[in-house]
């Protein structure tokens, strides 16, 4: 009995380990976008970035978590001998998580979402046999992440067009910005709501019907778009700075609208990533508790807070630096074009998330600050960098594989 | 990391550029009016400063051009851009070379056409002046997608500035006419490099036109 207390603290050690490389590297990148176009300070950003985080981890992120904690290893398969898998989860966490320490520590542009898969799929097709990897369903999740990046983008091409043609293109592109931002906004607090509604509620046991589903999506979006209008109309033109920059005002309204798409990129993201850190922990607190591998315990409360406050953690020490850098060298995305690429890419990783898929946030913005360059929104792109962060998320698979069959390898040695 | 994606944007420092040029190509003003005078302490002090500044626009060039890869996704083609940036080069260079050859041989300018020509001077001033109030609409030429309202705008300040280049080159004309019948009375030689100032000064707003036909390029983009 004394063991599974062993698996259990060792679980939650490495699982805030991996919560925190996540605060530090992922949600930093996903902040910066807000800070480097001044619709966040990096105070506020932090801040949103915890509240959002964690909500979007508790609300809708159950589906993930669910396909991380056995969506991608046949438990039945070893039923004789729940340990591997304990072993296997531990050794998961751990090589993901010294993974992104490795890539943070040199600047490479790594997907947590790719560790922790190639790492699961690693430990089970070399530590347990290759039948033990429900292949197709890793198939899905690999094809999802070629797709995702390109779903992203291509909404983020036609909102920035939209966001051309309706405001930019105009004559008088402040009065017009005042027309339809709060529709962009109703827009983005709409799909949120309702995928999470539909989606990931059942989690927390709520269970409405579609028609409700449907009916408070729109209440709550119409509030959201309400209250932003009514903030946006308060914005006055300021003289001085307009003569120098013609859409010096337009892009304060742009501004308002990109703090809505930070708390949805930071929800969007925590419904999806920090299933990352808590899938592997939840399935070892399961089988630890139980002895059984296909036990369909519910996950603990404090299993969250580990993710979530690993996340913040991880912002405040490691993450505010890199916020601060990466902010400063993306000034060109300005608010009306960071918005568009914010909120396709928060669209996109809520619907992955709803649909139990494992993503990388950090490609799907990518997809998406690449779809508002196509709408010829963004200065330069630099296609060399983008060339690079694919190929590392090639590598990143096989690392995440071997470091975890090696920590596989010694746990199974050393732990009881 | 995501930030790399993001060359370095070379519209600021396109506009910050064409301000340094359009700098450069004022001090003419100051320059010539104490040539006229004979006072060449002074014109040698402005032509110090016309260095400093054509020196600096020159920098500022050759960093632009290191910051352009070739891999860079833009919205215009780079070629384009790096041909504007070297016309807008060519106006300080014209402003170097043209008070270079008046200070090198303390270049008397007859005072039967002084007037006329720092009149002339003056237009051809205004015409880089023009083309620097082109430029600096890029930004938000780039933010609109060289679509729409901004775009009309923009045609509208490089249809003066044609203005602007037609008035030089009448001015132009004029001048030369006046020289034409003062030729005798100067010094040969003098008169020779005479007219050679006239066409180099006329050259500046020549550059500021073509810096509008580079704009031009872009809109139709």
């Amino acid at each position: 009995m004394e063991a599974q207390y062993v698996y259990i603290s060792l679980a939650a050690v490495f699982g805030l380990f991996m919560a925190w490389g996540i605060g530090a590297n992922d949600v930093a990148n996903a902040m910066a976008t807000s800070v480097g176009s001044k619709a966040l300070t990096i105070k506020q950003a932090i801040i949103v970035a915890a509240i959002f985080e964690f909500l979007g981890a508790v609300l809708a992120g159950g589906e993930v978590t669910a396909t991380i904690r056995k969506g991608i290893v046949d438990a039945e398969l070893i039923s004789h001998e729940p340990r591997l898998l304990i072993y296997g989860m531990l050794a998961a966490l751990l090589a993901a998580g010294t993974w992104l320490l490795v890539a943070s520590r040199n600047g490479w542009p790594v997907s947590t979402t790719h560790s922790i898969v190639g790492a699961i799929v690693g430990f089970a097709a070399v530590g347990i046999g290759v039948d033990a990897v429900q292949w197709g369903a890793v198939g899905k999740i690999v094809m999802s992440w070629v797709i995702s990046p390109l779903i992203a983008g291509f909404i983020a091409y036609l909102i920035y067009l939209s966001v051309q043609r309706l405001i930019l293109r105009h004559e008088d592109p402040l009065a017009q910005a005042k027309r339809y931002v709060p529709m962009y906004m109703f827009f983005a607090a709409f799909t949120l709501t309702l995928v999470t509604i539909l989606k990931g509620l059942k989690h927390v046991g709520l269970d409405l019907t579609l028609q409700d589903s449907y009916f408070m999506a729109v209440a709550i979006a119409s509030g959201v778009a309400v209250v932003g209008a009514l903030i946006i109309q308060r914005i006055k033109p300021n003289p001085k700075a307009e003569k120098s920059q013609h859409f010096y005002t337009v892009e304060r309204v742009f501004g308002i609208l990109m703090i809505l798409t930070a708390c949805g990129m930071a929800f969007a993201h925590g419904s999806n990533d920090v299933a990352n850190a808590i899938g592997p922990l939840a399935a070892v607190i399961g089988i630890a508790t139980t002895g059984n591998v296909a036990a369909d315990s519910p996950l603990p409360i404090w299993v969250l807070v580990i993710g979530g406050g690993g996340i913040v953690i991880g912002l405040a020490t490691y993450g505010k630096r890199v916020i601060a850098t990466v902010g400063e060298k993306i000034t060109q995305l300005t608010p009306s074009r960071g918005f568009a690429a914010e909120l396709a890419a928060a669209t996109t990783i809520v619907i992955a998330s709803g649909t139990g898929i494992p993503i990388s946030t950090t490609h799907v913005l990518v997809g998406a600050v690449l779809g508002v360059g196509l709408a010829r929104g963004i200065e330069a792109i630099d296609l060399r960098v983008v060339a690079r962060i694919m190929v590392s998320w090639v590598i990143t698979i096989p690392a995440g594989a071997f470091l975890a069959i090696v920590f596989f390898y010694i746990f199974r040695a050393v732990l009881p | 990391m995501l930030a790399n994606i993001f060359g370095s944007s070379p519209v600021k420092p396109l506009e910050k550029h064409i301000d340094i040029s359009y700098r450069c190509a004022r001090e003419l003003r100051g320059f010539f009016a104490a040539a006229v005078k004979g006072n060449w302490s002074k014109a040698r002090k402005v032509r110090a400063e016309i260095e400093r500044l054509e020196h600096e626009a020159d920098n500022l060039k050759k960093k632009i051009r290191l910051h352009l890869p070739k891999s860079l996704f833009m919205p215009v083609p780079r070629e384009d851009l790096l041909e504007l940036l070297l016309v807008q080069d060519k106006i300080a260079n014209r402003t170097k070379d043209v008070s270079g050859l008046v200070v090198g041989r303390e270049l008397q300018i007859p005072a039967e056409i002084s007037e006329q020509f720092l009149d002339f001077v003056d237009r051809n001033v205004d015409a880089a002046k023009q083309a620097r109030k082109s430029v600096r609409e890029l930004n938000e030429l780039f933010t609109a997608g060289f679509r729409g309202a901004e775009v009309v705008l923009v045609a509208g300040m490089i249809e003066k500035l044609d203005r602007i280049e037609t008035d030089t080159d009448e001015k132009q004309a004029a001048l030369r006419a006046s020289l034409f019948a003062i030729e005798k009375s100067l010094d040969p030689i003098d008169a020779i490099f005479m007219y050679q100032v006239i066409e180099l000064t006329g050259e500046i707003a020549d550059m500021a036109e073509r810096v509008g036909r580079r704009l031009e390029l872009l809109l139709s983009h």
